[in-house]
């Protein structure tokens, strides 16, 4: 990757198994948000500005139940937390970049951006071209992503409600969720999320959502917490 | 029940799009050599164990009940077997095509 034009290209080619890889689940995002009864317009608007796709499937659940703004937000926010994992770790690939652009690529971050730029570059080595290389990447992730999704959108006004094409947004965050637990205390964080968040159903404005999860990441932070130190005593 | 383009919807998205660029950005516009803190690292780790079960567990439980009915028992079903699914392949399309076949499944048996 000599050229600027080249790292383009590899951005691109590297990124191209991960953009396939979005295309169903692009349309799957997109007929759901409909199909719960988001107004197309505003689903393909919020799948430009959001551009998250788990997010704008938890941001909708609330939505069409009329949610208030505060919540609706602490949930999108919730659900993107892990970007602030990848952004402290792609920073140090960005400093030399002027502001504007670093707006810019913050936009386009996708979890498959991060694992791309890490896996091709090192922060202290030479990472020339590394904001072409991204751009090869996002630009092609991001046209598919919202084609897809623009594509789901209207084939979700299609769909009959008694199909109950809204229960895919479940179903997507049960095939995400067993990745995530790893260890012990991920499964044990897991289940009093789901403890929590049956108790916190009822309450009003939905609260309960954000409530539980805060509940629930205590739970597992203090556990995580109190095993580290016990590992240093016993040492 | 759609939402019309008014106010709620379009500040809202104004506004989830802000916070997403605001957690994409934060290290990445900070001034060089900000430390993500040890406690939010800490805490980080259990987000995605914590708020996926938290988002699962009321639109199974609780959305599309019948008259007099107080869980949605096809779909705690469809969703134990969708669930099982997704444990044993980790395939995501695989976990939504039983989820939704189970569901569809069972509406039409009871339906008869």
């Amino acid at each position: 990757m000599q050229t600027r034009q080249q790292a383009y290209r590899q951005g691109a080619k590297d990124a191209f198994p991960s953009v396939i890889g979005l295309i169903p689940f692009g349309l799957i995002v997109g007929t759901a948000s409909t199909a719960a009864g988001m107004d197309a317009w505003l689903a393909l608007a919020m799948s430009i500005i959001v551009y998250a796709g788990a997010s704008q499937l938890a941001a909708i659940g609330l939505m069409v139940q009329s949610a208030p703004m505060p919540i609706v937000l602490a949930t999108v926010l919730v659900v993107n937390l892990r970007f602030v994992m990848y952004s402290a770790s792609l920073a140090p690939f960005f400093r030399e970049l002027s502001t504007g652009r670093k707006w810019l690529l913050s936009y386009a971050l996708t979890d498959h951006l991060f694992a791309l730029v890490n896996a091709r570059f090192t922060p202290d080595g030479s990472h020339k071209h590394v904001d072409a290389y991204y751009i090869g990447g996002a630009v092609p992730t991001w046209l598919i992503w919202n084609a897809m999704v623009a594509i789901g959108i209207f084939a979700g006004t299609l769909v009959p409600k008694q199909w109950s094409l809204d229960f895919a947004i479940p179903l997507v965050f049960l095939a995400l969720v067993f990745p995530a637990l790893t260890t012990r205390t991920h499964w044990i964080t897991a289940g009093a999320a789901l403890v929590a968040a049956f108790f916190t159903a009822g309450l009003p404005m939905k609260l309960g959502l954000i409530t539980a999860a805060f509940v629930a990441v205590s739970i597992g932070t203090w556990l995580d917490y109190r095993q580290d130190r016990e590992k240093r005593i016993a040492r | 029940m759609s939402i019309a383009t008014d106010w709620y919807g379009v500040v809202t998205i104004v506004g989830a799009g802000l916070v997403t660029v605001a957690a994409r950005a934060s290290f990445i516009v900070l001034p060089a050599r900000t430390a993500v803190p040890a406690w939010l690292k800490r805490a980080l780790k259990f987000v995605a164990a914590a708020v996926l079960p938290a988002l699962i567990l009321p639109d199974v439980l609780f959305r599309d009940l019948a008259p007099q009915e107080i869980v949605n028992i096809y779909r705690i079903a469809a969703a134990l077997c969708a669930a099982w699914v997704a444990w044993r392949t980790r395939n995501i399309f695989a976990t939504l095509g039983v989820g939704m076949a189970v569901l569809w499944l069972l509406k039409l048996l009871g339906s008869v």
